[in-house]
């Protein structure tokens, strides 16, 4: 088990920064998942860890020691690779004891090895196949035997399951967490899926242009996003975000001013300094969104302009005066397109962004 | 048998195209071994198909000549140039294709404009070359002299090759403790034999049949390699072109390479068409 730790990390291609300044404590033992666009650098922060690309500057420590100038292979890091990158001439078993027998070790302990890790990922059977004989799941397995073998302080995973199709992406993402815990190494895991991201790891970083935006458990995530792009990022469907003005501000709660509503909305937050009359965003996510009869005059209302449904929920797509707003209604709604809808927008389940993005404090949210 | 979805006529006017084709590139061969099965009177006639079966020129050919010595100097020198050449091109693509470093571009240019110069515009440089190395009327200054249109052509198409195949092999191979030389024999290697194959063979067909370079550089008939000899050859008098024998010598050396590349054909199709598609 190692740690990782990133101390002030930048790395630039030519004059192009792609990470900027990264400062990140990853723990010994844990699953951390990063996660953003495509091409916020979370790729190039995990070879970074696994020494394919240089650090420009800045040093990274694993295990408290720095390795910099340390080769991949002297690391102890094992790395799966997106498109697997087996090597096509070799047999299962010499795919998974290519680097064993470069490292010269004994050739019963590497095949005392590769037969653990065939046992672990249940491939026994196909050690004598090549990788043009297997399917997509198969060589996956074999991608990740391969890094078992090398019994690696640190796992890195780049986008491991995305050639896989749905079905077999959730069984191998029950694998891989079952992995993590039969082994207890520390895991590293790149992913633009948010479904991943959230039940795999423990801490997630979420990655914008090179910079981390905000590190923090899945549900710390979910529920208190530090700013307005990472609340726009975790969560599916995407958070609503609608323009406003900051009417009231108190020390329990504030209101924002939307337009076409008579009354300001109120939202539980702290004003964290944000003074009346300050430009806003107010965030709500879809599911968060009440419909229905008790919803109180006062809210938003308008037409509903499509209707998705997905069998367990259905999205309105609503026009109303304040801005367009998905909501997740529930599978059971009977609203059809046309439907003018009312809408409440409950208090503590407000997000209030200022203007430069960051999040007000929210107030008492829960973290379940 | 019409093809599907065309009519008849212009299915039999496909046939009789390649029909035209077929005749247009095999009938100088057929008419080298009709030539060659004759005797030297029946050479004199027109005749379509060699009636007497006379295996005398090919007898003829080794008689009073080291013909089989000539074909033993071809053999060494097409191996050899083959070999240098695979070997030199194959760390030289490696770096041209995997590795970043300022005049990449304008190195591989350089390699391939070296290619286009006719082989008459370096013969004088060449020659004085050959000489001041000691490698004048032998085998080794031939290697050497072929290698500069061989080397451009294995260079570039093992690069491309090389370009082809997937960064993030060599990413899995770095991480399992390979240095370039591991990754280029024992990852990249096994996965280039069609790319090996069809570029060797054709340098191979390139040094067995180059006459300029052979003629130039080597001054005994024991140094000779058999495009030179054949043209060597002479009748009984001065006014008798041994046609018989010529044809017969053709013959012999143009099967080997025919052998080849019947023998690695599948090979040589996967190779051409190497990159032109994913997988």
């Amino acid at each position: 088990m190692a740690g990782i730790v990133f101390d002030r990390v930048s790395k630039r291609f030519g004059t192009a920064e792609v990470i900027r300044n990264v400062d990140l404590d990853i723990a010994p033992g844990s699953f951390t998942v990063f996660v953003g666009p495509s091409g916020c650098g979370k790729s190039t922060l995990l070879r970074l860890i696994a020494g394919l690309e240089d650090i420009t500057a800045g040093t990274l420590l694993i295990e408290g020691c720095p390795v910099n100038d340390v080769a991949p292979a002297k690391r102890g890091v094992a790395m799966v690779f997106q498109s697997y990158a087996l090597y096509p001439h070799m047999s299962v078993y010499q795919n998974m004891a290519f680097g064993l027998s470069l490292a010269k070790t004994d050739r019963r302990e590497t095949d005392r090895r590769v037969r653990e890790a065939a046992r672990i990922l249940q491939m026994d059977h196909l050690l004598e196949r090549k990788p043009k004989d297997l399917s997509g799941g198969q060589r996956q397995r074999v991608a990740i035997g391969r890094a078992i073998t090398r019994e690696p302080k640190v796992f890195l995973f780049d986008e491991p399951l995305s050639n896989l199709d749905a079905a077999l992406r959730v069984q191998m993402r029950l694998e891989i967490a079952k992995l993590h815990r039969a082994l207890g190494a520390t895991m590293v895991y790149v992913t633009h899926d948010q479904v991943e991201a959230m039940t795999l790891a423990e801490q997630i970083v979420v990655l914008n242009a090179g910079a981390v935006e905000q590190v923090g458990a899945p549900l710390e995530l979910y529920h208190r996003p530090q700013n307005r792009f990472v609340a726009g990022f975790i969560g599916s469907p995407q958070m609503n975000f609608l323009p406003g003005t900051l009417a009231a501000a108190g020390a329990d709660g504030v209101a924002v001013a939307l337009a076409g509503l008579a009354s300001p909305v109120p939202a539980a937050v702290a004003p964290d300094g944000q003074a009346a009359g300050a430009a806003v965003s107010l965030g709500i996510r879809p599911e968060h969104i009440v419909v229905g009869d008790g919803v109180a005059a006062a809210g938003p209302h308008g037409r509903i302009a499509l209707v998705e449904r997905l069998g367990s929920d259905t999205l309105l797509h609503v026009a109303t005066q304040a801005g367009h707003l998905v909501v997740a209604a529930g599978a059971a709604t009977k609203a059809r397109v046309g439907d003018t809808i009312r809408l409440g927008l409950p208090a503590d389940a407000c997000h209030v962004f200022a203007a430069d993005g960051r999040a007000l404090a929210r107030r008492g949210a829960t973290e379940a | 048998m019409a093809i599907p979805g065309r009519s008849r006529p212009a299915t039999a006017a496909f046939y009789a195209a390649v029909a035209v084709i077929v005749v247009y590139t095999v009938f100088p061969f057929y008419w080298a071994v009709n030539s060659s099965l004759q005797t030297p009177q029946e050479l004199f006639d027109v005749t379509w198909f060699p009636f007497s079966f006379s295996f005398g020129n090919y007898a003829h050919v080794f008689d009073g000549q080291p013909f089989g010595r000539n074909i033993l100097n071809s053999v060494f020198v097409a191996v050899l140039t083959v070999g240098i050449s695979l070997a030199l091109s194959l760390t030289a693509a490696h770096a041209l294709a995997r590795v970043r470093f300022r005049g990449r571009g304008l190195l591989l240019l350089a390699i391939l404009s070296v290619s286009m110069f006719p082989q008459v515009a370096v013969l004088g440089g060449m020659y004085e070359l050959i000489r001041s190395l000691g490698l004048y009327n032998s085998l080794y200054g031939l290697v050497l002299s072929y290698m500069i249109f061989t080397l451009p052509f294995t260079v570039w198409v093992l690069t491309t090759f090389l370009r082809e195949l997937p960064r993030e092999l060599e990413d899995a191979a770095i991480m399992d403790g390979a240095g370039p030389w591991t990754t280029l024999t024992r990852v990249f290697l096994p996965l280039m034999g069609p790319a090996l194959v069809t570029t060797g063979l054709l340098a191979f067909i390139a040094a067995w049949n180059e006459f300029l370079f052979a003629l130039t550089f080597t001054l005994s008939d024991s140094q000779r390699t058999v495009p030179v000899a054949i043209a060597n050859f002479s009748g009984a008098s001065q006014f008798e072109l041994p046609w018989g024998n010529i044809m017969a010598a053709s013959v012999i050396v143009t099967v080997p390479l025919i052998v080849l590349v019947l023998v690695f054909q599948r090979r040589i199709v996967s190779g051409l068409t190497a990159g032109a598609v994913k997988g």
